[in-house]
């Protein structure tokens, strides 16, 4: 986790300081046309900024961050203006609250009749009328599993506390993602608010300790594909990568039901270029360019012009990319929970590492 | 009157990145999210899993510490004996790892004791047993006292240098065996060394928390840990900056004790 974390963080401040520097100096060019983006890290094609580039002349400053929780304060302390940025779900709702997003002006994103209506409809659980918010990516958060490494067919969170697989399972190391698991495991909401529920999650969790091997983040990926565990806790975006360096591993959604996620583009309120932001987000809804990232990312499009377009049947009609309903069946999006819940999870989080 | 200005960048950049720092840590640290006055913070460290994460790191920090001191101190012997100079290619070697970033260094050894890792590989295809120890407390101090005993080496070797031969060779003319000369002159004379370099490895294995993740798996939580996450994951920035109190006392009594031991900075590093 932290390797990556650092990377990122150094290059973001390299990013950064570039982008301040070239902010202060590009300022009285004539063309001056630019859009600040800041996205996950390792998450578009580089190339499709080039191609946005020379179609509309708009220079593309482009940051990246790490997780939802370091992006968020900057754009809050308002201390660089972003002009289109790709929280999660929980966070655009979150910054939906605080009023913090500009509404979309769909007459300059015309592209967005490519989008599956299922997905904007699913993006309305954290906001409402689709008004701030254009999806990206989405997927889901599942079991990654080695199948020379287990012994039975794997359908349920319970394997991650089968005795058996001691020293051989991969826990994500994040808050909210640990906790679904528990959270499911037992039947409740991973959106649980309720002290004796997430009391419960968390004796589950403590149970779980022993068994586990690391708990890490973006490794997950690297040392499943290197064999270092039978079982991992993965993003299903992760999931196609993995098998296309190692054939051994496979994908499932739990059958209790899981986290699935939408990442979306939206434009903060005092965002400089809006209009270049709503064609840039414009831009990634073209079904060539969507599909030209889904290639590079692997990670589920919600762009349904796109999708038709993956010439690999295989990939095409993947229900790793492209679960059906049923399979999401259970799953729910995480929630903002405010400042209070999400202290009550910190603490019982660190009470299970400190074990 | 001139040479004060030379002082004025200095003056500036103490002020900039090391006060300003510190009032903050002691505002935040003191108030609650609402910004009212509160120990309310600093007294957290009394609870079950903070104070559990700062005996571990306690623990583990004296052990690598220890560990340190035995393996610094008759290197510095032996580099001194053999009159090895600072320039000398052994020295260099000692010094050589230091340049490279401690955070390649620690994924290194990620790497090297991994399950399917490079010693492990080696050791199968030998057939002896594997070494299973990443994501322990043992990988962890062996990440401590890799990445530190350079810091423990070189003070020590710094005032073994200085000793004077004269004193050494009065102590054997009057009948002092090898044994007594080491506990009855060199030792005493090397306490400068030896204490700067204890709390120069003690303080940042005390504070650190990038090797207890890479090498810990996560899995082992020490106070640095807890910090870090209540900046970067919690987003309580109040009660990191309280903890951040209570470790800053281990660090002033460590300071405390090498003022006392060495007054005239003898065991410095270079």
């Amino acid at each position: 986790m932290m390797n990556k974390k650092w990377i990122a963080a150094s290059l973001c401040a390299v990013t950064l300081g570039a982008a301040v520097l070239s902010g202060c100096a590009g300022g009285g060019e004539a063309s001056g046309e630019q859009v600040v983006v800041y996205n996950w890290g390792e998450y578009i094609d580089p190339e499709v900024l080039e191609l946005f580039t020379e179609e509309t002349g708009i220079e593309v400053v482009y940051e990246e961050f790490e997780t939802n929780e370091i992006m968020y304060p900057r754009v809050a302390s308002g201390a660089v203006s972003y002009d289109v940025i790709c929280p999660s779900d929980y966070m655009i709702e979150r910054m939906i609250q605080e009023d913090m997003l500009a509404e979309l002006n769909y007459d300059n994103i015309p592209n967005i009749s490519n989008m599956d209506e299922t997905y904007m409809a699913q993006a309305e659980a954290f906001d409402p009328g689709n008004k701030y918010c254009v999806p990206y990516c989405w997927g889901t958060v599942g079991i990654l599993y080695n199948k020379t490494m287990v012994s039975e067919p794997i359908d349920s969170w319970d394997v991650l506390w089968d005795e058996q697989y001691a020293d051989n399972i991969l826990m994500q190391d994040s808050v909210r993602d640990a906790f679904a698991v528990a959270l499911k495991r037992l039947g409740y909401s991973l959106n649980s608010t309720d002290e004796a529920e997430l009391e419960e999650a968390k004796n589950l969790l403590i149970e779980q300790k022993p068994l586990v091997q690391a708990y890490v983040i973006d490794q997950v990926r690297d040392m499943m594909i290197g064999n270092e565990a039978a079982i991992g806790v993965i993003y299903s975006g992760e999931a196609i990568y993995t098998q296309r360096e190692n054939p051994d591993l496979e994908y499932v959604i739990p059958k209790e039901g899981s986290n699935v996620w939408i990442d979306g583009w939206v434009i903060p309120k005092n965002a400089e270029n809006k209009e270049n932001a709503e064609a840039f987000i414009n831009f990634l809804c073209d079904p060539e360019i969507a599909l030209m990232n889904f290639d590079y990312i692997t990670y589920s499009t919600p762009n349904a012009a796109a999708r038709e377009l993956i010439e690999d049947e295989d990939i095409r009609n993947s229900t790793i990319a492209f679960p059906t309903a049923e399979m999401l069946e259970g799953c729910e999006f995480f929630k903002y929970l405010g400042p209070d819940v999400d202290e009550i999870y910190n603490s019982k989080w660190k009470e299970v590492k400190s074990e | 009157m001139s040479k004060k200005w030379f002082a004025a960048p200095y003056l500036l950049w103490s002020v900039g990145f090391i006060i300003i720092p510190l009032l903050m840590i002691f505002f935040y640290g003191l108030t609650d999210r609402s910004g009212a006055f509160t120990l309310e913070n600093v007294v957290a460290i009394l609870s079950p899993e903070h104070s559990k994460a700062l005996v571990l790191s306690l623990l583990l920090s004296l052990a690598s510490t220890v560990i340190c001191l035995l393996l610094a101190y008759p290197l510095a012997m032996i580099l001194n004996k053999h009159h090895l100079g600072r320039g000398s290619f052994i020295v260099f070697l000692f010094i050589l790892p230091m340049w490279m970033n401690f955070l390649l260094r620690t994924l290194a050894w990620q790497t090297l004791l991994e399950k399917t890792g490079v010693i492990n590989s080696v050791l199968s295809a030998l057939h002896l047993p594997a070494l299973d120890i990443i994501n322990t407390p043992y990988a962890i101090v062996l990440g401590m006292v890799y990445n530190f005993l350079p810091f423990m080496v070189l003070p020590i070797y710094n005032v073994l240098v200085k000793i004077d031969e004269n004193v050494i060779n009065a102590a054997r003319d009057l009948g002092a065996n090898g044994v007594q000369t080491f506990f009855k002159i060199i030792l005493p004379l090397s306490i400068p060394g030896v204490v700067s370099g204890i709390t120069m490895v003690f303080v940042p294995a005390m504070t650190t928390f990038v090797i207890s993740t890479l090498l810990g798996g996560s899995k082992i939580l020490l106070i640095g840990n807890v910090i870090e996450q209540e900046f970067t994951q919690g987003n309580n920035w109040n009660l990191g900056s309280g903890l951040s109190l209570v470790l800053m006392v281990f660090i002033l009594v460590s300071m405390a004790f090498v003022m006392k031991y060495d007054r005239e900075g003898e065991g410095g590093m270079f």
